[in-house]
């Protein structure tokens, strides 16, 4: 059984914080011409007065968010996560987090899902760049429900945080109620023969990887991470303990992103053989979602299939097939 | 209501203060510089007599309380003049002369660039070139959103303006028809290193005469013009500026790299440097400081 499809997590944003926008007056939306795309556009309808278009310019979208977070707003930024993080990366790293800015990246249309926009909007390597800036919070959220919750913690945090979020229909993994609790990993299955940790959309098809393996007499334990920075470093311990194998799964680069965390924490807390499932190191190309999961072994049957490769084997597992 | 410090007549009384308190922000770059052994010096004498008007009369501050809410905001945006800035800082009143000799010692509040987080009073951190403007919007348009009615200076480079954030700003402001932002460039002719002119020693101005203030204009800003090495004219500019009239403003300071000594006037190399003693004492005697000798 594969877990339900849920709501667009760019929607969930344009109308999350358009709700959060009713209760708090601090709360701005600046939009680099997206906002169609990213549907902040929600935001501008209810809230015209705090909608500021800043057009195709973002360095200076990000510099003016520091502006704002200065005189006390809490400004939302509306665009792709190519043009919210990479070509703003020095103004983030000067303007907002070195002076702890209280701006929230809400970086759209990460990872492969850009609707066939290909290498130049696929970006997979946003984890590993956000995670490296001192300050900095990364969290990325696995659906709907979590979205929501991560959209108001981060109001009431006062500082920079960056959220990943995802154009098209993306699973549901969580009950309506379901708390996020910052800084916590989330045992999302309990399992005792190998440990998956992954993070954001990709932890439903994981835990649907999960079933798969089951079928198959492999009791996976999954444990989703929604803050990768900073990383609950006793969860992953945990994880790690429980099965004394360590998988992670993502929709981004394997170099520096989650599973470089966790292979990072493991190897000074409770050195463990980690796996990483992600994008190697190279671009990546169009193609539907369906396609783009299969081509780039992320969705639950590729998982599931290499997963018990690397059960069968003693080195790496590189390939899908 | 704000008190504003501009409302008072310009008394030549008045003028001769707040020339005196550029003429001693010059000296307290150079006997910084010289202290602590590293420095720009040119862009803070270039912009030494704007710091000084801004800082002694134009702006609403108050300097025992640094975090005030209602006081106009400024941006150093060419970061690396932070020394001019300390020293206004400091004859302004928020913290003491003597804390200039700190600059860029471990532990310091005057680091190498201004610091929000270290040093209170700065208002946003800078030293990478481009930002300051784009803070400064977002700033003026905070004010705006939240009914306030404190201005915001950005003091701007003119290599700095070779930067495309800068146009990015430049090309915002004026729709959202900011007349509660002013950014300043200190066009003091000369950037660290520039393009050749006919020798090596001799460099090209980073713009041509003329190029800042065209652009400006063709951006949709309200440009003036003054010479920002006269007291007189930068303090009518600025108090004219501050009258809102529906546009971002820009002025175009022109100002000479270096201004107030001579060696170091329009010498592309004095952008950053330490004075020999023999220098330094010529620099002290031109600024008319009587202990020529003692940093």
């Amino acid at each position: 059984m594969t877990l339900p499809m849920g709501k667009q997590l760019r929607v969930v944003f344009g109308e999350t914080v358009t709700e959060l926008a009713a209760k708090d007056p601090r709360i701005v939306m600046l939009d680099g011409d997206l906002g169609s795309s990213t549907q902040a556009k929600l935001f501008e309808d209810a809230y015209p007065d705090r909608f500021f278009q800043m057009g195709i310019a973002e360095q200076n979208m990000l510099g003016v968010a520091a502006g704002m977070a200065k005189v006390g707003l809490v400004p939302f930024i509306s665009t792709f996560v190519a043009f919210a993080l990479h070509r703003p990366l020095d103004q983030i790293r000067v303007l907002i987090a070195q002076t702890g800015a209280n701006v929230k990246i809400t970086a759209g249309y990460t990872g492969l899902f850009t609707g066939k926009a290909g290498k130049t909007h696929q970006i997979v390597d946003d984890i590993a760049v956000a995670r490296a800036m001192p300050g900095m919070v990364v969290i990325s959220p696995a659906d709907e429900v979590e979205t929501k919750g991560v959209l108001a913690w981060a109001v009431d945090y006062d500082g920079p945080v960056f959220i990943r979020l995802v154009r098209d229909d993306t699973q549901t993994l969580f009950q309506p109620g379901h708390r996020f609790h910052f800084g916590e990993v989330k045992v999302v299955r309990e399992g005792a023969d190998i440990t998956l940790i992954s993070t954001g959309t990709q932890t439903p098809r994981v835990v649907d990887a999960a079933d798969i393996l089951a079928a198959d007499g492999v009791d996976a334990h999954v444990v989703h991470v929604p803050t990768i920075k900073p990383l609950d470093v006793a969860g992953i311990v945990a994880a790690a303990n429980r099965t004394g194998r360590v998988v992670t799964v993502e929709e981004h680069t394997v170099i520096g992103g989650l599973g470089g965390a966790v292979a990072e924490t493991l190897s000074e807390h409770r050195p463990t053989r980690v796996d990483r499932i992600g994008i190697q190191d190279h671009y990546t190309e169009s193609a539907t979602d369906e396609e783009l999961l299969d081509m780039y072994c992320l969705s639950a049957e590729r998982v599931a299939q290499r997963v018990r490769k690397l059960l069968a084997s003693d080195g790496p597992v590189t390939s899908c097939d | 209501m704000t008190t504003d410090p501009a409302a008072t007549p310009v008394t030549a009384e008045e003028m001769a203060r707040l020339e005196d308190m550029a003429r001693r922000i010059r000296v307290a770059v150079i006997r910084t510089v010289k202290t602590c052994k590293v420095g720009h010096v040119g862009g803070p004498l270039s912009a030494a007599d704007i710091l000084a008007a801004l800082y002694g009369r134009v702006m609403r501050i108050r300097p025992g309380e640094p975090d005030w809410p209602q006081r106009d905001r400024f941006i150093l945006s060419k970061g690396h003049s932070a020394l001019g800035q300390y020293g206004a800082m400091a004859l302004a009143g928020y913290f003491p002369l003597e804390e200039m000799f700190t600059f860029n010692q471990k532990g310091a509040r005057l680091q190498g660039h201004p610091d929000m987080n270290k040093l209170p009073g700065i208002d946003i951190s800078t030293g990478s070139l481009g930002m300051g403007l784009s803070a400064g919007l977002g700033m003026a348009l905070g004010a705006r959103y939240l009914e306030q009615d404190f201005r915001t200076f950005v003091l701007l480079g003119d290599g700095e303006c070779q930067e495309g954030q800068v146009w990015e700003a430049a090309h915002v402001a004026p729709r959202y028809r900011l007349d509660n932002l002013v950014a300043i460039v200190d066009h003091n002719k000369f950037q660290q290193f520039g393009w050749r002119g006919d020798s090596a020693g001799h460099r090209l101005p980073p713009e041509d005469p003329g190029a800042l203030v065209a652009r400006f204009a063709a951006f949709g800003w309200r440009v003036m013009e003054m010479d920002g090495n006269d007291m007189a004219d930068v303090v009518r500019v600025l108090e004219e500026a501050t009258q809102p009239q529906g546009l971002p403003v820009a002025i175009i300071a022109n100002t000479l790299k270096g201004y107030g000594v001579s060696y170091m006037a329009g010498n592309y190399k004095w952008h950053m440097g330490v004075p020999t003693d023999e220098e330094f004492a010529i620099a002290m005697a031109e600024l008319g400081e009587r202990d020529g000798g003692a940093p």
